[in-house]
């Protein structure tokens, strides 16, 4: 009650040294504002942040609790200078503290913390570049056995032997995952074979973007194979883009089709172990794929064959034996190389001497 | 025993009852509720994308308040419908290059700070990665089989040589830590997926049955 009393008559200390700068290395459009804390900091309530244009009439852009020292307004126009005050606050009484220098916000060209990404894309960029180089020129480039390709052509042979249809899901994924795009690599080709063998392929999608890629990846590959007429535009489709009603579809169509092949391959979520399930019901080869760790499980659980993480990205180079891609393999493999090697030279850095050796990879 | 009189509630239970019929055998009732869901997973995408995207984002900028630079992605969008005119479908290919580049564009260097920078960062030796585990003298123990673990993992997924050999050890200690992984996600998905049928089965049971509470 006393110190309540107290603090009524003589109010709380306000922060000070209040200094505002352009937020370093963003895009624009923020300012950073720091202080020291009130000598009551730890009897406030927090601190709220005022802005003014003028330096005259402020208004409040933000609060954040008591034992903070720094505030981002990430509200803010390149170009226009701000004024910035820090008020202490307890209850109802707010101390002001003197208006910061006047600061205004800009973009900057490089994100200077993020050199290491820069470094590490040119590195990987440039050794893919150089293998795909030699790829086009016409030099061998090995890539080992992966079990589940060795099983794509049994697969499909199956299905055409069988009459029945093949069924290829990307997944639930976007054009922007990897693990999209290496499906539709390998879409490719087993559309390919498709064509040549003259079997049934079903392709429902559940992203309208990935469907026009799809659609236009399996008609190039009617195309090339020089069956362009086999070519079903409906064999293509966009079903919906709701996970479950989409689980729900195929599951459907996989008990009702009878597919004698189902390819898994892409991007999955919850769905993977329903389809994987539905799929085994029906007396299907499953070969599955996925870089998500956690739908993989379920895959080696429920399909023949699955391939592992990065095994989905050299699969598509291994089946077609496009330069381009199996160049990119190799860039990655000597990547893996390089990452092992920068592994156990930052342990011994990092064992035998005091160097900040983690901060290169912040 | 206290059934609901919401009738929301029985169309919801019943069409639960109809997809759970599937664990049986396809039938009526299941494709019954399959093609009602595919039907109002669209109907809700369309009315979704219209008005929380096209309008506000798109014809509203462009179209009341004369942001003309928004007709690019107005062009680009359009230029998707040109697969149903035969003579200029190839034009599809433009958005579908702008599309695909913009994402792998914005997701490679994500994942490169991801799945190598940082990984990497924690995957070294160090007094201070030993600390990270908060586990005591265990810490240096843990982070050495994490570093054995990684090191042998790259190893399998090299594709430039056969695995005979020393890579051959290699990548089969590599593929255990992977299955262990894989383990470890098992259980903890399947946790996860039982709690959604227990959800589920509460509303079943007691929304709509009424039999728990």
């Amino acid at each position: 009650m006393a110190v309540i009393l107290l603090i009524g008559l003589i109010g709380v200390a306000p922060p000070t040294h209040v200094r505002a700068y352009d937020t370093p290395d963003d895009g624009g459009g923020s300012i950073m504002v720091e202080w020291h804390l009130s000598q009551d900091d730890a009897i406030l309530d927090g601190y709220e942040i005022y802005r003014s244009n003028d330096g005259d009439v402020y208004e409040k852009v933000g609060f954040i609790g008591r034992n903070r020292t720094r505030y981002e307004d990430s509200n803010t126009e390149d170009g226009e200078n701000y004024f910035y005050k820090v008020v202490a606050l307890k209850d109802t009484l707010k101390m002001y503290s003197q208006a910061s220098q006047p600061v205004m916000s800009s973009p900057q060209w490089f994100d200077l913390p993020k050199l290491n990404i820069l470094i590490a894309c040119v590195i990987f960029g440039g050794l893919i570049l150089y293998f795909v180089y030699h790829a086009r020129k016409g030099k061998e480039l090995y890539i080992r056995k992966i079990a589940g390709l060795q099983a794509i052509d049994d697969a499909v042979g199956r299905a055409t032997e069988m009459g029945k249809p093949i069924l290829y899901t990307t997944g639930t994924g976007l054009i922007g995952d990897i693990a999209t795009i290496a499906s539709l690599n390998i879409l490719g080709e087993i559309a390919k074979k498709c064509a040549r063998y003259d079997t049934q392929l079903i392709n429902p999608h559940l992203d309208p973007i990935v469907y026009t890629v799809a659609r236009e990846v399996v008609k190039e590959s009617y195309t090339q194979v020089g069956r362009p007429d086999a070519f079903d535009p409906d064999s293509v489709y966009f079903i919906t883009d709701l996970q479950f009603a989409y689980a729900a579809a195929v599951s459907g169509i996989m008990v009702r089709e009878k597919p004698a092949t189902n390819f898994l391959i892409g991007w999955f979520m919850a769905e993977s172990l329903i389809l994987a399930e539905t799929g085994a019901s029906t007396g299907a080869i499953q070969i599955a794929g996925t870089d998500r760790v956690p739908q993989l499980p379920f895959f080696i659980t429920a399909c023949d064959y699955t391939l592992i993480g990065e095994e989905l990205y050299a699969a598509s180079a291994y089946i077609s034996k496009e330069p381009l891609l199996l160049g990119a393999i190799k860039g990655e493999d000597l990547g893996k190389l390089i990452i092992g090697a920068a592994l156990i030279a930052g342990s011994i850095i990092g064992l035998l001497t005091k160097l900040p050796i983690l901060n290169l990879f912040k | 025993m206290n059934i609901s009189l919401d009738p929301w509630i029985w169309i919801s239970a019943l069409l639960t009852v109809s997809i759970f019929s599937f664990l049986y055998r396809d039938n009526p009732f299941y494709r019954f509720a399959e093609h009602i869901f595919v039907g109002v997973a669209n109907g809700w995408a369309v009315t979704f994308y219209w008005h929380n995207i096209l309008v506000p984002s798109l014809f509203d900028p462009l179209f009341r308040r004369g942001q003309l630079l928004l007709i690019i992605p107005f062009i680009i969008g359009i230029l998707y419908l040109t697969r149903f005119i035969p003579r200029v479908s190839w034009l599809v290919r433009i958005p579908i290059g702008i599309t695909m580049g913009y994402y792998v564009g914005a997701s490679i260097p994500a994942d490169v700070q991801a799945y190598i920078i940082k990984q990497t960062q924690g995957t070294i030796l160090t007094s201070q990665n030993f600390q990270a585990w908060n586990a005591g003298n265990m810490g240096v123990v843990w982070s050495i089989i994490l570093f054995v673990g990684v090191i042998c993992t790259l190893s399998y997924f090299y594709f430039s040589k056969e695995h005979k050999g020393v890579l051959g050890i290699t990548s089969r200690i590599g593929i255990i830590f992977v299955m262990i992984g894989f383990g470890a996600a098992f259980g903890y998905t399947v946790m996860a997926r039982i709690s959604l049928l227990i959800g589920r089965l509460q509303f079943l049971l007691g929304d709509w049955l009424g039999v728990i509470h």
